[in-house]
This record gives structure tokens, sequence and C-alpha cells, in this order.
């Protein structure tokens, strides 16, 4: 019920958030076209750290509970981190290119997210050599509990390894035009939506997905 | 500690799943103080993980364990220093000596007068004469032995062992059954499973038969009755 | 305080038995150092500048591999289950293991140390001491993480391969720390070293609790 709910208002919203980018949103002055990747480039960015901290937190809870329901979660989280990093990746990159003339540079932000990606495989990796399922469970709760620990210390020394190196961007400290923001805020949301959406989704399979094993098992201890 | 009023082993509706597998299916048993128990079953019933669950190496599923009147998840380390835990595995060290194992061992467990009972220790399992010698050049008896001895050093109170006679000799064998009547005179509670059925009726006192991660015999009428029990379940085959 | 300097003895013991820990980590460090000087080729100026990054890059392999020997010690004949059984919590185990791999780290870099500063013409004054100190304290930090992260790969299948996969996402922070640190050192431009000094500290401690705490989930079955 809550997942068609939230099925339809991401569509809705995503439509609307198209709008507000690509039409509603004013052309930016110096870099024209190409700037309107960032309402989604800079959500997607958010959002995989929002999926790091929920790892993090369904592995606290799958410690203190031991309910494989919030392992379900973890995976859901790891995936979406995974998914939006990605995005964010991509996007980054396809807006670099017409703008610092280069796909990759090893700036703050990039090199952050490249880490926070690569958490997220090591995060998979780990799972995948773990033959059975409640150690997997266990173990990567604890992995996502450090991991999420790791965030913080992660930002703080890439942004002071970043100030001490020549940066190819101008940082727009400066203030954003207001209906640039109302912008980048509808499509904020409407990503947040979508990903709650597939969240949702996710887990309706990973419950599929135990109880076909378990049948599995069944039929197995019959033959 | 009041070991004369509780209970050495308590265990209630212990349950042990691994994934949808289950080992252990609720296994509900005291034993007293003095007690000898022979624990039988055939492979894959559920013995080691019950063992294993009692020395607080692995957690149950479900239900309590009490050592000693100590609830084995409250007072994990209290319980842990009453018990002497002999499994598949001998848990030494291989580049250390037998001396150096014990003396390890001895200062984890916080054993006073260390020295002298790591040397009657030795002695009495016979490896004096190799007590310089590093754990890799063992033989799997000889490494047997010192486990034996790693598992008697702190003097617990609930000695359990899992299959204690494989690899050991004729004469070892005698040693540790000597070392084990010992044990049960002074007021120590023995836990032990073998698939040798002569030896582990030899002294018990009470033997059990678990089937399935289910106690299906648990009496003190050891002779005829566990020997036909036993061999009927061991005949069925290992369950699938 | 008895049984962790009895786990951290019995390291020695067995180190002091069979050497092979801290002569395999050196000779890596080593072979680091050699095989960057060639792949960069670096000349007086540049050598100063990607040094630094060389010297860490050597210790963080030579500490993967010593995490990896000391964890594969403790599961030959399945110790690490026989220092389950003893009585002591599981977070004094990890404080154990932690002192032990750190110490054993250290003699290590203590040793490739002055290899460094010869290979790329450092001077041995103060700036040696004070890189020495600063290794005291990253390698600390990847001691932290570093035990238990090669506790849980020890579960997998692949236990040595897993660790570096585990480890390095989450030791970045320290390397970059340190790294830049040891530039700041090197250059005599030590303004902006203390915040590096206190990302190192902060994250040392932040891990040992964590690590502390959750260190059961790792170790029980
Ligand atoms: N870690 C594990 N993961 C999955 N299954 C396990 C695990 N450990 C034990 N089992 C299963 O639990 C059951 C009980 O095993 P256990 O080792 O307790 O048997 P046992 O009675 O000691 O047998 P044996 O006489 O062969 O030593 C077996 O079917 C075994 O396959
Ligand atoms: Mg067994």
């Amino acid at each position: 019920m809550t997942s068609r709910v939230l099925g339809i208002a991401s569509l809705v919203l995503m439509v609307f958030a198209l709008y507000m980018a690509l039409i509603y949103a004013p052309q930016e002055a110096q870099q024209g076209t190409p700037y309107r990747i960032i309402y989604f480039h800079v959500p997607m960015g958010i959002l995989s750290f929002v999926s790091a901290y929920l790892l993090g937190f369904a592995g606290i809870m799958f410690l203190i509970k031991r309910d494989l329901k919030w392992d379900r979660l973890a995976i859901g989280a790891a995936e979406l981190g995974v998914l939006c990093t990605a995005c964010s990746l991509i996007t980054g990159s396809i807006w670099a290119k017409p703008i610092w003339g280069v796909w990759w540079a090893w700036d703050a932000r990039i090199t952050l997210q490249l880490l926070l990606g690569l958490f997220f495989i090591a995060y998979f990796m780990l799972r995948a050599y773990l033959p059975d399922r409640e150690k997997r469970a266990k173990l990567a709760a604890v992995f996502g509990v450090l991991g999420m620990i790791d965030v913080p210390f992660n930002y703080y020394s890439i942004e002071w390894w970043a100030t001490q190196h020549p940066q190819p961007v101008l940082r727009g400290g400066g203030s954003i035009d207001p209906d640039m923001r109302l912008a980048l805020y509808v499509s904020a949301l409407a990503l947040t939506v979508t990903c709650a959406y597939l969240l949702t989704r996710r887990l309706a399979i990973a419950r599929v997905e135990e109880e076909v094993e378990y049948l599995e098992h069944l039929v197995h201890a019959h033959e | 500690m009041h070991a004369g009023d509780s209970p050495a082993l308590e265990s209630e509706d212990i349950r042990k799943t691994f994934g949808h597998f289950t080992a252990l299916a609720g296994v509900t048993l005291t034993f007293q103080p003095s007690e000898f128990v022979a624990l039988f079953g055939r492979n894959g019933a559920g013995k080691t993980t019950f063992l294993k669950i009692a020395a607080t190496l692995m957690r149950a599923t479900h239900g309590r364990l009490r050592i000693g009147g100590t609830d084995i998840r409250e007072e994990p380390e209290a319980v842990r220093r009453q018990i002497g835990f002999l499994s598949h595995n001998t848990y030494l060290y291989r580049d250390l000596n037998p001396v150096e194992n014990l003396r390890f061992f001895a200062r984890l467990y916080g054993v006073a007068d260390a020295e002298t009972r790591i040397s009657a220790l030795l002695s009495r399992v016979g490896l004096k004469r190799r007590m310089n010698d590093p754990v890799r050049s063992f033989s799997r008896g000889l490494n047997q032995r010192l486990g034996i001895a790693r598992v008697m050093l702190h003097d617990p109170s609930l000695i359990l062992l899992d299959e204690p006679y494989t690899g050991l000799d004729a004469n070892a064998v005698e040693m540790l059954n000597a070392m084990l009547d010992e044990a049960v005179g002074a007021g120590k509670t023995i836990v032990l499973t073998t698939h040798d059925i002569e030896q582990g009726l030899r002294a018990a006192t009470r033997a059990a038969i678990i089937d399935r991660g289910r106690i299906v015999f648990d009496g003190s009428s050891r002779g005829a009755p566990v020997r036909d029990a036993y061999n009927e379940y061991v005949r069925m085959g290992v369950p699938q | 305080m008895k049984p962790l300097s009895a786990i951290v003895f019995k390291d020695i013991v067995i180190e002091l038995r069979n050497k092979e820990t801290i002569s395999s980590m050196l000779m890596f460090g080593l072979l680091v150092l050699v095989v960057f000087n060639f792949a960069f080729q670096p000349t007086g100026a540049e050598r100063a500048l990607i040094a630094p990054g060389i010297l860490w890059v050597a210790f963080t392999f030579a500490g993967i591999l010593g995490l990896n020997r000391s964890l594969s010690i403790e599961l030959d004949n399945d110790c690490l289950q026989g220092l389950l059984l003893a009585p002591l919590d599981r977070g004094s185990l990890y404080l154990g293991k932690v002192a032990s791999n750190f110490i054993f780290m250290m003699i290590a870099e203590v040793m490739i140390l002055p290899i460094f500063v010869l290979f790329y013409n450092l001077r041995f004054d103060l700036q040696f001491l004070q890189i020495a100190g600063l290794s005291f304290l990253g390698t600390f930090a990847f001691a932290a993480v570093g035990t238990i992260l090669s506790t849980i790969s020890a579960n997998t299948r692949m236990k040595e391969v897993m660790l570096p996969i585990l480890l390095i996402p989450l030791t970045l922070p320290v390397i970059l720390a340190s790294v830049m640190a040891t530039s700041a050192v090197l250059s005599g431009e030590t303004e902006g070293i203390s915040s590096w000094l206190y990302l190192l500290g902060g994250f040392s401690i932040v891990y040992l609790v964590a690590s502390y705490l959750v260190f059961e989930f790792v170790v029980e079955e």
C-alpha cells in the first residue's frame, strides 16, 4: 500500500521535477545548459550519504534485535548507495567534461563520492564471501556500522586535503538564485521519494527471496 | 561458589538453528555435581553443538543455560572460569612448546602457582620428555594429551570433552580415565561425547542419547538399554 | 590488564621463535620503497614531494601483511576459539590483539624508516623523530581498525584477499592524514599539521571504542 502510494507520488514528482529543472529554472549565466544536471547530481550525492547512514542504522538495529528484517533493510540501503553513488559520479563526469574539459578530476567531493562507492562495493564483496546466512547478516552489520562511522572522517580528511591542493573548480560559495533553489528542492524531494519507493520494492523482493530459499530447503529436506 | 546447592549444568529448551537447519530442537537437561555423563548420538546429531553452546563459544538461538547457577548470557566471564572444554581441535599454538602453551593459558585464567601445576600436569599426561619441542612436531595423540592438560589446567568444575579418546593409545586412555575418575571424586562434573560406547559407559553415572537435536534417551540405567537404543539410532545412518 | 599482556607476550614469544612476521613485513616494505623509486624515478625536488606517499604505502602494505600473519596464527588449530574460552570479555581480547598488532607494525616501521631516510636522501635529525612520532599515531589508528576487520575477513572464504578490500576504503582518512602530516614535517611547514594529528587521534579513539563494543558479534558463532 505504502509502496503503491510512493510509486505514484514519485512518478508525479519526477515529472514535476523535470519541468522545474529543465524549463522553470533560469539559465545559469556562465555554464549555460550543462548546469541543469546539478538538479539531479546534487540530490544523488546527498542520498548516497543518507544510504550510508541508513546502512549503519540498519546494522545497529540488527545487532540489537537480531531480526533478519533489519538485514534486508541493510541490503536495500547498500544497493541504493551503489545506485546513488554511481548516478552522482556519472552525472558529475558528464557535467565536468564541458565545464572543466575533463571527465574526471580529483576534486574533494568527487573523491569522497568515489570512496563511498568503494565502501558499498566492499560491503557487497564481504557479503558474497560469507556463506552462512546469519553470519553474513551479522558481519555485514558490523562492517556497515564501521563504515558509517568512517563517513565524517572521510569527509573532513578529504576537505582538508583538497584545500591544500590546487582546485580545478571555482567553489560556489555565493548565493544561489531563488528559482534555482526551488528547482533543486523539488528534484531533491522527487528523487528522495523515488529512492524510498525503490527501497520498499527491494524489501518486498528480499522477503520473497527468503521465502523461496526456505521452500527450497523444505523441498531438499523431503527428497 | 555454592556448587553444593545449584546444579552443575542446567539447560532449558536450548535450540540452535543454522539458517533453516535445526541442529538442536530444544534440549532440556540438568546435571548435578559429581555426575559423569556420557552423551551419545550418531554423526550430526548435535553433540558438538550442545557442548559448544554450554562452553559459551556458540550462541543458542533460543533457551537458557545456567552453569553452577550462573546464566551464561549474563555473566559469561564467571562461567568460563568454571569450564574446561576439549573440542575436536586442541586450540594449541603450533609454534610454542607445551610449557609455553600452558603458561599462556595459565596467565589467561590467572592460575596460581602456575609453574608447579604445569610441570605436574605435563608429567601426568606423559609429555615431560617432549616439553621443549614445539607443538607442530607433535603427533595426533601427543596433541590430544596436551589438549587434556590444557583443559585441566585451571581446575574447572565442569569438564566438557568432545570425543576425547581420538588418537589416544591404550596408555593415554588409561591416564585420561584415571584423571576423570579423580575429578568426579573431587566433586567435578563431566560431560563427554564419544562413539565408543564401551569406553563411554565405563565410568558414566548417567547416559544420554541425542538424535536430530533432541534428547531421546536419558537415564542412569546405563547397561543394555543404552547400548540397544544407541545401536538402533546409529544403524539408521546420518539424517538428511 | 593481565590477560592483555599475556596475549601480547604470547605473540612476541611466537615471533622470537619463528621470526616470520617482522621479517616479511620488513622485506615487503623495503620492496615497496624500491619499486616506487623505479616507477617514478624521482629527481631532487620531486622526491621530497612523493616520498611521504611512498612511505605510507610501504607502511600500509607491510601492516596488512602483519595483520594477516597475526590472524593466521590464531586460526591455526582454531586457537582463537581457545582464547574465546578464557575468562576475559571479548572487548579485552580485541584490545590485546590491537596492542600486539600495533607493536609488530611499529617494530617493522622503525626498521623501514631509516632505510627510507637513506633512500630518499633525507636527514637524520629532528625530522626523523617527528616522522617516527607521526607513525606512532597513524599506526595506532591503522591497528585499531585493522584488527577488527582482519577478524571479520577471517570468517570469509578468501581471508587474506578480503582484508585489504575491507580495510583500505575505511582507512583512507588515516593514510591521507599521515601522508599530509609527513609532508608537512618534511617541508618544514608545520602550521596545519595539528588538524591532521587531531584527526588521527579522534579516529583511533572512535574506532577503538566502537570495535570494543562490537567485537563480540564478530567472534561469536
Ligand atoms: N556452522 C554450521 N553451519 C551449518 N550447519 C552446522 C554448523 N555446525 C554444525 N552444523 C550441523 O549441525 C548438525 C549437528 O552438528 P554437530 O557437530 O553438533 O554433530 P555431532 O553430534 O557432534 O556429530 P559428530 O558425531 O559427527 O561429531 C550437523 O548436521 C551439522 O551439519
Ligand atoms: Mg561432534
